[in-house]
């Protein structure tokens, strides 16, 4: 039987893998990567939790899933303009290693 | 969705994500990204989630993972070269996410609802879409024109930050 806490479970598992590849990964678009992972596993848990929460009429509490919507609009926005500034940034210096890319002004 | 289907597709997810992080090659990232999210997909499916599952398709595998694997190309990304490793910040980063790990699973152990099953559903909810669309229509008009608003902002601000000079 597959409880809320198994959905709990894996989702934070999700969002460990994603925060381990924030922490140790040093390319950027990885890290872009590891950013979608976290912001999923948000989703897997509040989509959980609208299952959880049966309404009187029978059906899951929408607003949850509604909420998931709109992450993954500001998830899809995220990525869009995060892109672009890789995109500036790698014709102004070459690079997508973030050590490499360590001073404010050059 | 039967309840056996969950290991494999938590599993396929798990794995898959793991691999996004582990894989030295940027193209193999963002195929795993993919795979990881397909079983996410299934995730929601499982939990009567239609919409959440199709748009979670429709918007990442296809249109994310288009501009990811574009921008991979363009700046032609290849396999990196090992650097040096800096195990300092590796070692802390793997300690604190275990550490974060560990804090998860305390919290959802000593979480009362989350040993309880799912309760059952009386209504169908296969036309989900229609509910939610009344639902986003109405309660929650505001915020939805906000995010309208904000993919109308990240939109200009993608045409201003891909201009060949910036100012």
């Amino acid at each position: 039987m597959v409880t809320l806490g198994d959905y709990l479970l894996v989702s934070g598992m999700l969002f460990t893998i994603g925060f381990a590849g924030v922490m140790v990964r040093r390319n950027i678009v990885i890290i872009l990567m590891s950013l979608e992972l976290m912001l999923n596993a948000a989703n897997l848990s509040l989509v959980a939790f609208s299952r959880y929460h049966v309404q009187p009429g029978g059906l899951p509490n929408y607003s949850a899933q509604i909420f998931v919507f709109f992450i993954i609009t500001v998830a899809a926005a995220e990525v869009a303009v995060g892109l672009a500034i890789i995109v500036a940034l790698y014709r102004a210096r070459q690079t997508t290693h973030v050590e490499d890319i360590n001073s404010l002004k050059f | 969705m039967p309840a056996y289907l969950f290991w494999p597709f938590a599993l396929l997810m798990l794995v898959f994500g793991a691999a996004v992080v582990i894989n030295r090659n940027p193209v193999a990232s963002a195929l795993s990204l993919v795979v990881s999210f397909l079983g996410l997909a299934a995730l929601f499916m499982s939990l009567d989630a239609y919409f959440v599952g199709i748009i979670q398709v429709l918007v990442y595998a296809g249109a994310v993972m288009v501009l990811f694997l574009f921008i991979i190309m363009l700046l032609d990304l290849r396999v990196e070269k090992l650097r040096k490793i800096n195990w300092v910040a590796t070692t802390g980063g793997a300690v604190v996410a275990l550490a974060l790990l560990i804090q998860i699973f305390y919290v959802v152990g000593n979480f009362k609802a989350a040993s309880q099953p799912f309760p059952p559903l009386t209504r169908s909810t296969i036309d989900d879409v229609h509910n939610i669309g009344s639902l986003l229509f109405s309660s929650y008009n505001l915020p939805f024109q906000v995010i309208g608003v904000l993919v109308l902002v990240a939109t200009i601000g993608v045409v201003v930050l891909s201009k060949r000079e910036l100012r």
